[in-house]
């Protein structure tokens, strides 16, 4: 997997780090809604998948047997928001055994590095 | 001279998060910073409960959030769904929903993730305090 340098990246308004699975907890669904709220008030919005919060990306889930909602309708809808700058930590990929073709949206792999540079270029980060 | 807003996602006694952030809240102003906002999300809105009740040897996080507003003029912003889902409620959310009473008193209000975008966009610094 080739992870993009931070040569890529462009600033935005807003940067949200998720870093909690989809089922277990209501972090990364009140991530998400801040996420949505900020671009329907036109801010430019990036999401940051790290950590556990990779599982939200995986293609197929269901509301499933611990009766929360979870979150990829939230994230079917990201589109829709013009929430399009979507990045990945490749280290939390590979933890876990996961690749970029596992998962449901065009999302960008980062280097630790680029992570680090990534959160740094942000006027602002909010992190779940 | 900064203007700061704090966001705090940790609920009272849990975490330190919460204390932590009534602690740098109260350092803020001391310095002659300005506190405009604290905004209450996930857990953290069970800081706006009017029925909190410590031990009295123990911070009062309630009280010292409302301290914040009186001295200073804070507003206290409660984000209203994570609020409702998790039972905190002021008397015209509960009248609303049909329920025999309510826990959140002025100053604390309740409003939306978009105030939240508003303190963000309108101060120097938003400073989170999580778990």
């Amino acid at each position: 997997m080739t992870s993009l340098s931070s040569s890529h990246i462009e600033p935005q308004d807003l940067l949200v780090v998720l870093r909690h699975p989809p089922h277990g907890a209501h972090w990364l669904r009140e991530g998400i809604d801040v996420a949505l709220v900020a671009a329907a008030f036109g801010q430019r919005v990036g999401l940051l998948f790290q950590g556990d919060g990779v599982y939200a990306l995986l293609e197929g889930q269901q509301a499933g047997a611990l009766g929360q909602k979870g979150t990829y309708p939230q994230l079917a809808m990201l589109e829709m928001y013009d929430i399009e700058s979507l990045w990945v930590s490749a280290a939390a990929l590979s933890e876990r055994g996961l690749s970029i073709d596992d998962l449901m949206l065009p999302v960008k792999p980062l280097s630790a590095e680029a992570v680090a540079e990534l959160i740094q270029i942000q006027p602002h980060t909010l992190i779940f | 001279m900064l203007n700061y807003a704090l966001v705090v996602h940790a609920a009272p006694y849990s975490h330190q998060a919460a204390l932590s952030a009534l602690r740098f809240a109260d350092t803020l102003v001391t310095g002659g910073h300005r506190l405009t906002t604290v905004f209450f999300y996930h857990d953290g809105v069970h800081n706006a409960s009017a029925l909190m009740s410590p031990p009295q040897d123990e911070v009062h996080l309630a009280d010292g959030w409302k301290r914040l507003h009186d001295d200073h003029d804070t507003q206290l912003l409660v984000c209203i769904a994570a609020g409702l889902r998790r039972g905190l409620l002021n008397a015209d959310e509960a009248n609303r929903h049909g329920l025999a009473s309510h826990n959140v008193e002025p100053p604390f209000e309740l409003t939306g993730i978009g105030q939240l975008v508003d303190a963000m966009l309108n101060n120097d610094r938003l400073i989170t305090f999580a778990p």
